[in-house]
């Protein structure tokens, strides 16, 4: 899309109408598969690995000073994955590893060799959004959206998280068994690796508990 | 980031061998702290020997205590149910801490060995740092230093340790198993780490080719406990004061125990003692908590940005003990 027409869009277009084609027009791209088995002849130094991507395989070789972030935006050209601090204090680089959510910019991508990751890239199926995708559409989580892909797949993980039980530094009872009764606080604190500078953060705890409570995760 | 060799080790003894075949190598776990700090160039390691994969990571009972492997992550500890069940102040003390991404990266042995978050250490643009440059200076003495030790420093170094779950470690006697090609050997938590005297760089008892194999917890004393951390934000900030606070009662709720460990304030988990042992005996009562309190800050040394912290970490102990009273 060249900038003259993201410009028209805008114009005809509502912000949540706009930012809706958008996502549509972003998830109708990721059913066509990455052609990027780069078959490497390894430099020096560099590691031969073997990561699952978005559900698609991919054999690299790779400096070990290559972040999975890195990995991503700069090999992979998935850039729906932030770049943010770069440091781990922001989470705008949330992505998720075999189910388990991560900082991608503190990872090395050597280090995980064999692992399934998915970006945010990896979530929509065709133009069917995920159900938290729908959620921040529906809440208006988001203002800027830059912190947005690390907020849902964050979100993703954290409602599994919920769904096992498994305590916060909020939960008045750590052992109490079953799903956590996901209050606001609850939330928060679940939330608060990843910052929204916009301060979005009223609309993406709605966003996170309504997925919650509607059984949708 | 200076290049490194990268050696992902199969087994134990391949790890160690590779420690030991490598000057300046270092181990890899979850990589949240070790791998920042060679973004900043506060680290370069020749190699790093990636041990994150060794089945290291069994959380399982020994008798009434517990063994932890060193690569058991955050996450997995304080959601496992033999830690919820017997140690929940370290369960607490570990949920407190950074943030659901980094807790599921993170490993014990690496939280055990993170470095401090002491300003002028984590930039090398400031060319004093006793504890990164050995006998560069420390710009915190007449810095900023409104995150530093009040008791434990030296003239050399007033960084503190940031972990939180040492802090519980601590608290409840653990012990670290450490191995290399020659022996394993258990060090006490209280002998783990060193205070920084004129050697700041040294911060463990830990000889460069040893490995954290696990962390052992003995029986607990009681369930009556709490991890209080206080912070400039409520979550996702490392600790400016922390208290971890175990009390054994007896039938009539006199103290026959007590165990206060405090984080935030020194350059190691702190524990004084003499004044865990003035409230043996006494019923947990305001008055015998600030004689606590009183006791244990004793001889605090504050500096120019952190007078704060001994009423923070007076009033911090009160509520903690009286808190782990009630629990």
């Amino acid at each position: 899309m060249q900038p003259d027409d993201t410009e028209q869009l805008a114009h005809d277009l509502s912000r949540r109408e706009f930012i809706e084609t958008a996502a549509a027009v972003s998830g109708l791209a990721m059913t066509v598969p990455v052609l990027d088995a780069q078959t490497a002849v390894p430099e020096s130094g560099h590691v031969n690995c073997s990561l699952s991507i978005n559900k698609i395989r991919h054999t690299l070789s790779l400096d070990p000073r290559v972040t999975l972030l890195d990995l991503l935006r700069e090999q992979l050209h998935l850039t729906g994955t932030k770049k943010g601090c770069d440091h781990g204090q922001c989470g705008a680089c949330t992505v998720l590893a075999n189910g388990e959510r991560i900082n991608s910019c503190l990872a090395l991508a050597v280090s995980y060799d064999g692992a399934q990751i998915t970006s945010i890239e990896g979530l929509a199926s065709g133009d069917r959004l995920h159900p938290i995708q729908q959620a921040f559409l529906e809440s208006d989580g988001f203002q800027c959206g830059f912190c947005t892909p690390g907020q849902i797949c964050s979100s993703i993980a954290m409602l599994e998280e919920a769904r096992r039980g498994v305590p916060s530094a909020v939960s008045r009872d750590l052992s109490k068994p079953g799903p956590v009764d996901l209050t606001e606080d609850e939330a928060r604190e679940r939330m608060s690796g990843n910052l929204c500078r916009c301060g979005a953060y009223p609309n993406i705890v709605a966003a996170v508990r309504s997925t919650y409570h509607r059984g949708e995760l | 980031m200076k290049a490194f060799a990268y050696i992902r080790s199969n087994s134990v003894d391949d790890a160690l061998s590779s420690i030991a075949q490598h000057a300046n190598a270092k181990y890899l776990g979850g990589g949240t702290n070790l791998v920042d700090l060679m973004k900043t160039g506060v680290e370069k390691p020749s190699a790093l020997v990636d041990v994150s994969r060794l089945p290291l990571a069994t959380i399982e009972a020994r008798g009434d205590g517990v063994n932890i492997g060193a690569m058991a992550s955050n996450s997995a500890v304080a959601s496992h149910p033999l830690i919820l069940e017997r140690y929940p102040v370290l369960a607490q003390a570990l949920l407190a801490g950074a943030s659901a991404q980094i807790r599921n990266m993170a490993t014990v042995g690496g939280n055990l060995l993170q470095r401090t978050r002491c300003f002028y250490f984590y930039d090398p643009s400031y060319a004093e740092c006793n504890k990164r440059v050995p006998g560069s200076g420390c710009a915190a003495m007449s810095g900023y230093n409104r995150i530093h030790s009040i008791v434990g420093g030296s003239d050399h170094c007033i960084a503190v340790h940031p972990s939180d779950m040492a802090v519980a470690l601590t608290a409840l006697d653990a012990a670290v198993v450490v191995g290399n090609k020659r022996r394993e050997r258990i060090i006490p938590f209280r002998d783990f780490y060193r205070l920084p005297g004129d050697t700041p760089n040294i911060e463990t008892d830990l000889a460069p080719d040893d490995m954290i194999m696990s962390v052992a917890l003995p029986a607990p004393i009681s369930r009556h406990s709490t991890y209080l951390k206080i912070r400039d934000r409520n979550s996702f900030a490392f600790a400016l004061v922390s208290v971890a606070a175990i009390l054994d009662l007896d039938v009539d709720k006199r103290i026959r125990d007590a165990r206060i460990a405090i984080g935030g304030i020194a350059p190691k988990p702190w524990r004084v003692p003499s004044a865990e042992q003035a409230l043996t005996g006494q019923l947990p009562t305001e008055a015998a908590f600030a004689r606590a309190a009183e006791i244990l800050l004793e001889g605090a040394k504050p500096l120019r940005y952190n007078g704060f912290k001994v009423e923070l970490t007076r009033r911090a102990v009160m509520r903690a003990l009286s808190t782990a009273s009630a629990s």
